[in-house]
This record gives structure tokens, C-alpha cells and sequence, in this order.
């Protein structure tokens, strides 16, 4: 299968600190592609330069063979921040449509979409209520809906089930395999364990540099260890400095 | 399509927000109330304490709108320190002296004002002026003059201040760079923003012009549609600045700071404070866009010119407007290169 996703090389800082650092990663299609690494090893700095938010101080960023930034691409990527990006103003409904208009989805088939998308997250009943009366976990939904709605190519999530309950949660997951099925390509961080078990693929980030990458099997039969966690510690050389913690 | 949907999300959201409603129509026809209360006084009348002033003398003060206190020497003093009178008339050994208070101009100029009417009375031989106006009339009073460059500045202060915020807004809460990460064109943001708030601003306009004249009875020589154009155009400048600076906060606390630095000395020198004699200071209010607001209403206003007295003004405030929109694509570049 060809590489849907090539990141070449990539190094970016900030304020004179290294944040990426010889960053390089090629993705096939249809992969569940996951970045794992603690909150500040870069995750989220490497999702905006693949989306193109953000431009790396050096390297290149290929989509389907095109360069990024592009706006051809853009319409092929869904995209959920880390932060939920929503007005609070307004109905979880016109939140989406909002979206939906900016990919420009024709009226007819946004309403299909919307209530196919709402399902999804269940959020059906909820759809006419403004967002002020929404939990956290409600409003990441509301997000993950909103960023497959178009149904993208391609797929980047930044820690998309950060706050969503267990059963929600295997619901979302049984909906990711069903995309991957479609064909879509999925990108996610995460710094959870468990989630990063059920990706097809996993880089793991350490401070701006990829220390590993493969399977979550081959992770831990290159390590010897049995855990991700532990074969996180193994690649990252700092076994002896958190010994203590087991 | 895509413009249309910001358009779209701005009115719901405006809609929503029942208070910043308030403030972007009410509050201005409040602040104007106020202003009409404090400046759009009848003439004072002043009062002035008489000591042995002769019989004519006190015959002609009489005829006279004041209020005349016969004393004698040592009560007209007092009656002086305890501003129970603007001024002291005496007459010693014939000789006429006026003694002012002086703390109050407006009372020091009425004093003279009748002083100067009873003297021509007693002297009808002085020649007299026959008075009449190219602009305007005998009671254009400090309201009328100042109220139209008001109608400017609270058009572009609240405008400035809601667009600002809410393109701030925008930027912190994380939905601009959800917004960059569609295939949304920058110049699209902005033109969305513009033509979003655009019907805000028009009705804002309407409120704050219709009140003033036909309520608060402000003069108006020239056309209600000509005041609207030039409220409007001073409206779409201020959003476009406020957008634009918006970009240089990092909250809403950071963007009332602009207020002081950006909008309060538009007020010094857009006409409001006579300052034409100096010529620097002239020149400082001619990099402000309020200045030629300003200059446009009162010309429509006071002097019933037609827009097309104006177009150098119109011409100013739409490049100040062209410029800003500009600068404020570009400033979008932060958030995506492309």
C-alpha cells in the first residue's frame, strides 16, 4: 500500500528550544497511526505541522504526494484539536453545520451527514442544545464529530478521548475500525497505554525525537518487555531512573 | 458559501449575547442622554450685586436677563465669596468698577454679555451690528457642536471594542485555528467579520442618529443618509482596527488596554476640544481616522453640506478602512502561512 502521509526531516523550535528534532515518518493508507509520548515531548507541535497550522523551521510535509499546506488538502484532513474549538453560543447543531459550510457539504447531504455523525457519538438528543449546558466529555464528541463529518482522507485526532467514558469510549474505537474499513487514514496522540495498544502503528515522542516505531507487538518483542509502558522506559534509556516508581 | 456561514454564526452568536446588544445599542443612546443633560443648558443667568450705581445704570441692568442684588460696599464683597453673585458692580465717587468672580467662564462671559447690552442701552448712539448666521444659529449651543463629532466617536468606540473582543475571542478559545485548518481562505475570515457584523453596525448607526436628532433634537442641517454613510464607513474602520489589534492582545483585558493608547486621544484631536490654532497638534489629528469622521459630520450636520462637500474625507476613511483589512490578512499568516 502506498504512503498516504510523508513527514521529511522535520525540526522545529520555539523561543531558541528544540521541540522536533529529525523528524521523519511515512504512513501508509488506511493505517491507525499512533503518536505516543508524554504532554510536552512534541505531539502536538508535529500535529499542527502535518495540518499545516504551523510551519516547520525546516523539512517537508507530504499529503497523497502533495506538499502541505494546501488547500486541496485541507479539504481531504479532518482535524480535532486538543482544545475543543466550539461556541459556546451555540447549539451543538449550529456548530456543526458551521463546520459543515466551511468544507462547503451541500445543505441536502449535510443534514445526512450531521444526524449519521451525531449518531456516531451519540449525541443525537443533545444536537439542539447550546454548549453551555455541555460537559467536557460532550464537547469532545462534538469535536470528533464535526472533524469526520466530511469524511476526510484523512483523519487527525489530537488525544481524541481524553475525558469520554469507558462504554463511549468502545463505541468511538468500534467506530474508528469502521472508517479504517472505509479506507480512511487515522492519526491520533495519545498518551494513554491502552489506547496506544489498539493502533495499527505507534511512534513513540521523547522529547521532540522519535525514540521508537513499529507495531505494539514488535515495540515489545523488540524491547523484551511486556508492557507498552515498559518498552516506552526500555527505549527511552531511563529504566534505571524509574525503577523506583515499580 | 463559505463567507455566508461566518456571516451566518456571527448574527447567531450576536443574537445570543443579549448584554453585548445592550451595550453596542443602548449604551451609546445612554452616554448621549447624558451628554444632552450636562451640555445643552439654557444661558446662564448671571447674578450681579449693584452698589450706588446711578439710576439709568440700574434701569438698563434691570431690562436685562440678570438677577440684580442691591448692596452696599461691604455685602457686595461677600455676597463676591460666597458666589451668591458673579460679580460685583460699584460705583465709587462715579466711577464705574466691575469686580468678577471669575471662577466660572460661562458666568464671567453672561456678566459681560449684560454688562455690555446695558451700556449699549444707555448709549444708543453706539453702533449696532444687525446679527446673522451662514451656518448654524444664535443657539447652537456646546451640545450641537460637540454631538456630532460624539456620534462618530461612540459609533467607533463600541464598534472597535465588540469586534475586537470577539475576534479575540475567536483566536483564544482555539475556533480560528479550527477555522485555518478548513479550507477557509484568510481574506475570508476577515471579509465574513466585516459583512457579519456589518448589519450590527447599520442598525447601531440608525439608533444612535435617529435618537440624537429627532429625540434629543441635536442640530441638523444637512441629510439623515449622508450622517448614515459617514457613521458608517467610521464604523467599518473601527472594526477593521479592532480586528487588526486584536491579533496584538493575548485577552480581553489586553484589548481594553488599546483604549487609552488607540481610541481616547482620537477624541483630543478630532475636534471635539477647539485646537485648529496649533499647527503640530493639527497635524497629529491628521493620522487619525476619527478626525476625518468628525470633520465629515459636522460639516453635514452644522453646515448641511452634501456628501459630495465630503469626498476627501470618504476617500480617507475608506483607505484607513482598506489599509486595516489588509494588514489584517496578513497578520492571519501567524496561524497558517498559506
Amino acid at each position: 500500500m502506498a504512503n498516504l502521509v510523508n513527514l521529511d526531516n522535520i525540526h522545529h523550535s520555539y523561543h531558541k528550544k528544540t521541540v522536533l528534532n529529525e523528524i521523519s515518518l511515512a504512513i501508509p493508507e488506511g493505517r491507525l497511526f499512533g503518536l505516543l509520548g508524554p504532554s510536552g515531548s512534541g505531539k502536538t507541535t508535529l500535529v499542527k505541522i502535518i495540518i499545516g497550522l504551523l510551519t516547520p523551521d525546516s523539512g517537508t510535509v507530504r499529503i497523497d504526494g502533495e506538499l502541505m499546506p494546501s488547500f486541496q488538502l485541507m479539504q481531504k484532513i479532518g482535524y480535532m484539536a486538543q482544545s475543543d474549538a466550539l461556541y459556546n453560543e451555540l447549539t451543538a447543531r449550529e456548530n456543526i453545520q458551521f463546520f459543515a459550510s466551511l468544507y462547503q457539504i451541500p445543505k441536502k447531504r449535510q443534514k445526512e451527514r450531521i444526524s449519521e455523525a451525531a449518531e456516531l457519538v451519540s449525541l443525537s438528543d443533545e444536537l439542539d442544545k447550546t454548549l453551555e449546558t455541555f460537559s467536557g466529555g460532550m464537547k469532545r464528541r462534538l469535536s470528533l464529530a464535526i472533524a469526520l463529518l466530511h469524511q476526510p482522507k484523512l483523519l487527525i485526532l489530537d488525544e481524541p478521548t481524553v475525558g469520554i467514558d469507558p462504554v463511549l469510549r468502545a463505541s468511538i474505537w468500534d467506530a474508528f475500525r469502521k472508517m479504517q474499513q472505509a479506507g480512511t487514514t487515522i492519526i491520533m496522540t495519545t498518551h494513554v497505554m491502552d489506547e496506544a495498544e489498539k493502533c495499527d502503528n505507534l511512534a513513540l515522542l521523547r522529547d521532540g525525537s522519535f525514540i521508537a516505531e513499529g507495531s505494539p507487538a514488535d515495540l515489545k518483542a523488540k524491547s523484551g518487555t511486556a508492557t507498552l509502558e515498559a518498552a516506552f522506559l526500555h527505549f527511552g534509556g531511563t529504566e534505571n531512573a524509574h525503577t523506583g516508581n515499580h | 458559501m463559505r463567507i455566508q456561514a461566518i456571516i451566518k454564526r456571527i448574527i447567531r452568536q450576536f443574537l445570543r449575547d443579549k448584554r453585548s446588544i445592550a451595550l453596542m445599542m443602548a449604551a451609546p443612546l445612554l452616554v448621549m442622554t447624558l451628554l444632552w443633560l450636562v451640555l445643552d443648558m439654557e444661558d446662564h443667568v448671571p447674578t450681579i450685586a449693584v452698589t450706588d450705581a446711578p439710576e439709568p445704570m440700574e434701569a438698563a441692568l434691570e431690562a436685562q436677563e440678570a438677577t440684580i442684588l442691591k448692596t452696599d460696599a461691604g455685602r457686595g464683597k461677600e455676597a463676591l465669596e460666597n458666589q451668591d453673585a458673579d460679580a460685583h458692580l460699584l460705583f465709587d465717587s462715579g466711577q464705574p468698577e466691575l469686580r468678577m468672580e471669575g471662577s466660572n467662564p460661562t458666568a464671567t462671559s453672561a456678566v459681560q454679555n449684560v454688562m455690555s447690552r446695558a451700556v449699549k442701552q444707555l448709549n444708543p448712539n453706539a453702533p449696532a451690528f444687525e446679527l446673522s448666521f451662514l451656518h448654524g444659529s444664535s443657539d447652537l449651543n456646546l451640545f450641537d457642536n460637540t454631538g456630532s463629532v460624539l456620534i462618530g466617536f461612540f459609533v467607533f468606540f463600541f464598534v472597535f471594542i465588540i469586534g475586537g473582543v470577539s475576534f479575540l475571542r475567536e483566536r483564544t478559545q482555539g475556533t480560528l485555528a479550527r477555522m485555518m485548518a478548513t479550507p477557509l481562505r484568510r481574506w475570508e475570515i476577515v471579509a465574513g467579520y466585516l459583512l457579519g457584523f456589518g448589519l450590527f453596525i447599520i442598525i447601531q448607526s440608525i439608533i444612535i442618529a435617529a435618537f440624537s436628532i429627532y429625540v434629543l433634537d441635536i442640530y441638523m442641517a444637512g441629510s439623515f443618509l449622508s450622517l448614515l454613510v459617514i457613521t458608517l464607513l467610521l464604523a467599518v474602520t473601527a472594526l477593521s482596527l479592532g480586528t487588526l489589534l486584536s491579533a496584538y492582545a493575548k485577552n480581553e483585558f489586553q484589548m481594553i488596554q488599546f483604549i487609552p493608547v488607540v481610541i481616547v486621544p482620537q477624541v483630543f484631536f478630532s475636534g471635539v476640544f477647539p485646537i485648529e490654532s496649533v499647527e503640530w497638534i493639527n497635524a497629529i489629528g491628521k493620522i487619525m481616522p476619527l478626525t476625518y469622521g468628525a470633520d465629515a459630520l459636522k460639516a453635514i450636520m452644522i453646515r448641511g453640506d452634501n456628501l459630495d462637500a465630503v469626498t476627501m474625507e470618504i476617500a480617507v476613511l475608506i483607505g484607513f478602512s482598506a489599509a486595516f483589512i489588509i494588514l489584517n490578512v496578513m497578520a492571519l499568516k501567524r496561524h497558517r502561512t498559506l
